[in-house]
C-alpha cells in the first residue's frame, strides 16, 4: 500500500462502524494482534552511523525491506540492533522517505549505486517524488546510453571471428571495421587515397594550363593532359568498382546493402564512367554526358566512410529536416509576396529587367538575403520603394527569425520530446504503481482464495494462507466487513466479464459465435453502473471459447476465485446456489437435466431436482441467478 | 554575427520573463499554506477521551506526519480513504464520513475532532456509537434519516464495492437494501427513522450488538 496509509488504518476500521446498522450479514472477527501495540524506538546500525526512528515509521511500508519481518535477519542481539552493512550516506535518504513518505534523489550519488541501494531496501525507484524524477531520469538514460555505447563499441570492434567464419564473413568485416586486420586497413588507405586523387582530378581538370605550343587560348588541365587524365579516372573507377563489387558480394543482406546510403553514392560515383564508355561519341548525347559527369563530385561522399563526423552532420540534417521544411516554406512566402509587388511595380518601366515574376524571385532573394548583387535594380519610384521596404523586412524576415526559428525549435523540439517522452514514463510509472497497488487488491483476492476468511477458529489457520503482515491483515479485515455490509464479494475483472458473459447468453439462443457479439454483450449487460472504475487486469480480454461441446449433462464447476470456500456458511440454499458458478470456458452445454453438486459446496440442503432452472427458480429473486445456467448449445 | 548575437540575448530575456511570473504565483501559493493548527495540550485531550497517554501520542504523530499542517481538508480525507478501497470509488461515501468526523462543519477536520471520533468509535458506549452513526446517516442533520438519505448513504456503500463484484450490483440493489433497512428500523411505520428508533432497533439486534464490541481493539 502506499504512502502513510497504514497510519489511517485506526480510523478506516472505526469508520467501519458506520456500516453497521445496514450489515446484512454479521461482521467477520477482526485480526487477533499478537504484538503489543505500543510504539518503540528502533536502533539501526549502518556500517557504524547509528540511526533512531519509531517502530511505526518503518511499518508504514510493509513492502520494503525495513517495513516487514525481513529485517529480523539483520537483528543484532547482542547490541540490540538491526545492523547493515551498507553505505550510511546512501541509508539517510531512504529513512527519510520512511519518515515523510517523498523519495528523494541526492544529486552527486552515482545513480547505480543509489539504485542498487533502492534494491536491497524493497523500494522501487518510481515512487520518487516529481521534485527529483526528472534529474533521476535524466541521469538514468545518460548512464543507459553510456553503457550502451560502450559495450557496442566493444562487440563491434575487436572481438575475433569464430574460427570457422567463411570467406564472406569475413570480408565482410573486413570492411566495415578495417582495424581488424593489416589487409583490411591497407585496402581501407588504399581507397581514401584514391578517393582523394579522383576528387582532386577532377577539379584540377578544370584548371587553365598553359596553352600548347602554337596556340594563344588557355587550355583546361583536362584537355591538354587528356589521356593521364583519363587514364587517372579509369584506374579510379576500376577501383571503385572492384570495391562496391566486393562489398556486394561479401554484405550479408545483399538487398539492404544495394538499399543503403553508402552504396547508393558508391553506384552514383561510378556510374557516369560506364554511362560514357556505352554512348557513342554522340554530338547531341555528349551535352548530357557532360552534365553525368557533375556526378563524379559524389565520390567526395564517399569519405563519409572514413569519416564520422560527415556521418554526424547527415544525421543532424536528417533530423532536423521538419524545421528547414518550414523554414524554407515562410521565406518562399514572403519572395512571392515581394517578387509579385516588384514585379507590378517595375512593369511600366521601359527595359526593365524584371520580365516576369519568376525574374522577380532572384531580385527578391538576393535583396533579402542583404546580398544585393545589383544584377537587377528597380528604375520606378514605386519600385524603388517596395525595393527598400523589400531590402528592410529581408532583415527582419530572414535575418532575425532564421536564429530564433532554430533557436526556438531546437527548444520546442526538446520540450516536446521531453513532454513525450515524460508522458510515456508517467504511463509506465503510473502502470508500475497501479501493478504494485493491484498486488493490495489481488492479495486480498488471493487471500479469500487460499481459504483465509474462514471465521470457524481463528487460530488454526490454513497451511496454505502466506504470511502477511499486521497491515495486510487488518485492511482484508477492513474489505471483508464491507463485503458482509454489502452481501457481495469482491471479484476480479475475468471472472465477473465470465459471468456476465454466461448471464447473457443465456438469454439468447443465437448461434453467433463472434468475440466481438459476446463483448457486445457483455457491455450492455454489465455496464449498469455509472461509475466505471476500470480496473484492468493484465488480461482482460474475455477468453470464451466456444469451440468444444460438453456432454450435456455434466458441469465442469472449476474453482472459482472467490466465494467456494465457505465450509462456515450458515447461509440459506439461495446464496450458496451461487456457487454454481460456470467457467465459461469449458461450458457450452445445452440445458443441464441433471445438477452436479460442485466438490466444495458443503451445503446438503441442495435438493436433487431434475433441472437446474427449477431449483435456481426458488432461489433469489434475482433473475440473475436463472439467466446463468439456461444455456443453449450455440454450435 | 549581429543577428546571432540579437539572437542569443533575445533568448535569455524570454526566458527571464517566463520566469517571473511563475515566481509571484509561487509565493501567493506559499502565503496560502502557512496556516497550521497545534491540538491542546496532551492532558486535556486525555481527560476528553478514552485514550491513554501513549496511545494518544501514537496517533498525533502518525496524524502529524500524514498532515504537517495539522488539519485535514476534504480532498486529502477522499485521497486517503480511497487508498483503502481501491476497488470502487469511495469519494461519495468519504464525503459523508468527512461531514460526520467534522461536527463544526468548518470544511476541515483538527485532531481533535479525529480523536473524539475515534474516541466514541472505537471507546465509546453502545449508545453513543449508535448516536455517532445516526448522525452519519443524517445527512442533512434534521434529526431524521428519510429514504433519500438512507439511499444515498447506501449506494456510496455500494459504489466502493466497484464494478466487479459477485454477484453483480443491479441498479436496485442499494434501493433493496434501503428497503429493508426501513422494514427493519422504522417502527412506526412513518418513512423516518428517529434516533430512538434506530437505537432501539439496533438495541434489538443481537448481529449488530455483536458487531460492535469487534473493533475494540483497532488501536
Amino acid at each position: 500500500m502506499a504512502a502513510g496509509v497504514a497510519t489511517w488504518m485506526p480510523f478506516a476500521r472505526a469508520a467501519a462502524v458506520g456500516w453497521l446498522p445496514l450489515a446484512q450479514k454479521t461482521m467477520p472477527k477482526p485480526p487477533v494482534d499478537k504484538k503489543s501495540r505500543s510504539d518503540e524506538i528502533l536502533f539501526v546500525n549502518v556500517s557504524g552511523l547509528r540511526f533512531q526512528t519509531w517502530k511505526n515509521t518503518l511499518d508504514r511500508y510493509p513492502d520494503t525491506l525495513l517495513g516487514s519481518s525481513e529485517k529480523e535477519f539483520f537483528y543484532n542481539e547482542e547490541t540490540q540492533e538491526y545492523f547493515f552493512d551498507r553505505d550510511p550516506e546512501m541509508f539517510r535518504h531512504i529513512l527519510n522517505f520512511f519518515r515523510t513518505g517523498k523519495l528523494h534523489y541526492p544529486r552527486h550519488e552515482c545513480i547505480q549505486a543509489f539504485e542498487e541501494e533502492l534494491a536491497f531496501y524493497g523500494i522501487i525507484p518510481e515512487i520518487i517524488g516529481d521534485c527529483c524524477m526528472e534529474e533521476y531520469r535524466d541521469r538514468k538514460k545518460e548512464n543507459q546510453e553510456r553503457l550502451a555505447e560502450d559495450t557496442e563499441a566493444e562487440n563491434a570492434g575487436d572481438a575475433p571471428l569464430p574460427p570457422d567464419a567463411t570467406l564472406r564473413e569475413r570480408l565482410w568485416r573486413a570492411f566495415e571495421n578495417p582495424h581488424t586486420s593489416t589487409m583490411a586497413l591497407v585496402f581501407y588507405y588504399v581507397t581514401g587515397f584514391f578517393i582523394a586523387v579522383s576528387v582532386i582530378a577532377n577539379v584540377v581538370e578544370t584548371v587553365p594550363c598553359r596553352p600548347i605550343k602554337g596556340s594563344i587560348k588557355d587550355l583546361p588541365c583536362g584537355e591538354k593532359f587528356s589521356v593521364a587524365f583519363s587514364c587517372l579516372d579509369t584506374a579510379c573507377v576500376l577501383i571503385f568498382s572492384f570495391e562496391y563489387l566486393m562489398r556486394l558480394y561479401a554484405a550479408p543482406s545483399r538487398c539492404d546493402f544495394a538499399r543503403s546510403v553508402m552504396s547508393v553514392i558508391d553506384v552514383v560515383a561510378i556510374l557516369p564512367f560506364y554511362i560514357g564508355l556505352v554512348m557513342p561519341e554522340n554530338e547531341e548525347v555528349s551535352g548530357a554526358f557532360v552534365t553525368l559527369r557533375v556526378f563524379r563530385v559524389f565520390r567526395i561522399f564517399k569519405f563519409s566512410r572514413h569519416s564520422q563526423g560527415l556521418r554526424i552532420l547527415g544525421c543532424t540534417l536528417q533530423a532536423c529536416a521538419s524545421e528547414l521544411g518550414f523554414l524554407l516554406f515562410s521565406l518562399t512566402m514572403a519572395v512571392i509576396i515581394f517578387a509579385t509587388v516588384m514585379f507590378y511595380a517595375e512593369k511600366g518601366t521601359k527595359g526593365t529587367t524584371f520580365s516576369s515574376i519568376p525574374a522577380s524571385f532572384w531580385y527578391t532573394i538576393v535583396t533579402m538575403t542583404t546580398l544585393g548583387y545589383g544584377d537587377m535594380v528597380p528604375d520606378s519610384i514605386a519600385g524603388k520603394i517596395f525595393g527598400s521596404i523589400c531590402s528592410l523586412s529581408g532583415v527582419l524576415v530572414i535575418a532575425l527569425p532564421v536564429p530564433v526559428i532554430v533557436s526556438n525549435f531546437a527548444r520546442i523540439y526538446h520540450q516536446n520530446q521531453r513532454a513525450d517522452k515524460m508522458r510515456a514514463q508517467q504511463k509506465v510509472r503510473q502502470a508500475r504503481i497501479r501493478m504494485a497497488k493491484k498486488g493490495a487488491t489481488n492479495a486480498f483476492l488471493q487471500h479469500k482464495e487460499d481459504g483465509g476468511l474462514q471465521d470457524g477458529d481463528g487460530d488454526s489457520t490454513p497451511l496454505c494462507v502466506k504470511n502477511r503482515s499486521a497491515f495486510e491483515h487488518q485492511h482484508h479485515h477492513l474489505l471483508h466487513c464491507l463485503e458482509k455490509t454489502t452481501n457481495h464479494e469482491f471479484t476480479d475483472e475475468v471472472t465477473y466479464s465470465e459471468v456476465c458473459v454466461t448471464d447473457s447468453v443465456g438469454f439468447r439462443t443465437s448461434r453467433s459465435t463472434s468475440l466481438s457479439s459476446q463483448q457486445g454483450a457483455t457491455t450492455t449487460c454489465c455496464s449498469r453502473r455509472a461509475k466505471r472504475r476500470a480496473f484492468r487486469l493484465a488480461n482482460s480480454t474475455v477468453s470464451v471459447s466456444r469451440g468444444s461441446v460438453q456432454e450435456l449433462d455434466t458441469l465442469h464447476v472449476t474453482k472459482t476465485p472467490a466465494g467456494t470456500q465457505y465450509p462456515q456458511s450458515r447461509s440459506s440454499l439461495n446464496a450458496r446456489t451461487e456457487n454454481l458458478k460456470l467457467n465459461c470456458d469449458d461450458y457450452t452445454a445445452a440445458i443441464i437435466s441433471i445438477p452436479t453438486p460442485p466438490a466444495n459446496t458443503p451445503d446438503e440442503s441442495l435438493p436433487n431436482s431434475p433441472a437446474i432452472p427449477g431449483i435456481l427458480r426458488n432461489s433469489r429473486s434475482s433473475t440473475f441467478n436463472t439467466q446463468e445456467t439456461v444455456k443453449i448449445s450455440s454450435l | 554575427m549581429g543577428a546571432v548575437v540579437g539572437t542569443l540575448t533575445m533568448g535569455e530575456r524570454t526566458k527571464g520573463e517566463r520566469r517571473r511570473p511563475s515566481r509571484d504565483k509561487i509565493d501567493d501559493d506559499f502565503e496560502l499554506s502557512i496556516v497550521c493548527h497545534r491540538p491542546e495540550g496532551l492532558d486535556k485531550l486525555e481527560a476528553q477521551t478514552n485514550f491513554s497517554k501513549q496511545e494518544l501520542q501514537v496517533l498525533y504523530r502518525g496524524f502529524k506526519n500524514e498532515c504537517p499542517s495539522g488539519v485535514v481538508n476534504e480532498d486529502t480525507f477522499k485521497q486517503i480513504y480511497a487508498q483503502f478501497f481501491p476497488h470502487g470509488d469511495a469519494s461519495t461515501y468519504a464525503h459523508y464520513l468527512f461531514n460526520a468526523f467534522d461536527s463544526a462543519h468548518s470544511g476541515s477536520i483538527k485532531f481533535e475532532g479525529f480523536i473524539m471520533a475515534l474516541s466514541t468509535l472505537l471507546r465509546g458506549s453502545v449508545r453513543e456509537k449508535l448516536t455517532w452513526t445516526f448522525n452519519l446517516y443524517d445527512i442533512n442533520r434534521d434529526g431524521y434519516i428519510n429514504k433519500e438519505e438512507m439511499t444515498d448513504i447506501v449506494s456510496a456503500i455500494y459504489d466502493m464495492m466497484g464494478k466487479y463484484t459477485y454477484p453483480a450490483l443491479k441498479t436496485d440493489t442499494p434501493k433493496q437494501h434501503v428497503d429493508a433497512f426501513f422494514q427493519k428500523m422504522d417502527k412506526n411505520r412513518d418513512g423516518v427513522v428517529t434516533l430512538d428508533e434506530f437505537i432501539l432497533s439496533c438495541q434489538e439486534d443481537e448481529n449488530i450488538m455483536r458487531s460492535l464490541q469487534l473493533f475494540k481493539n483497532v488501536i
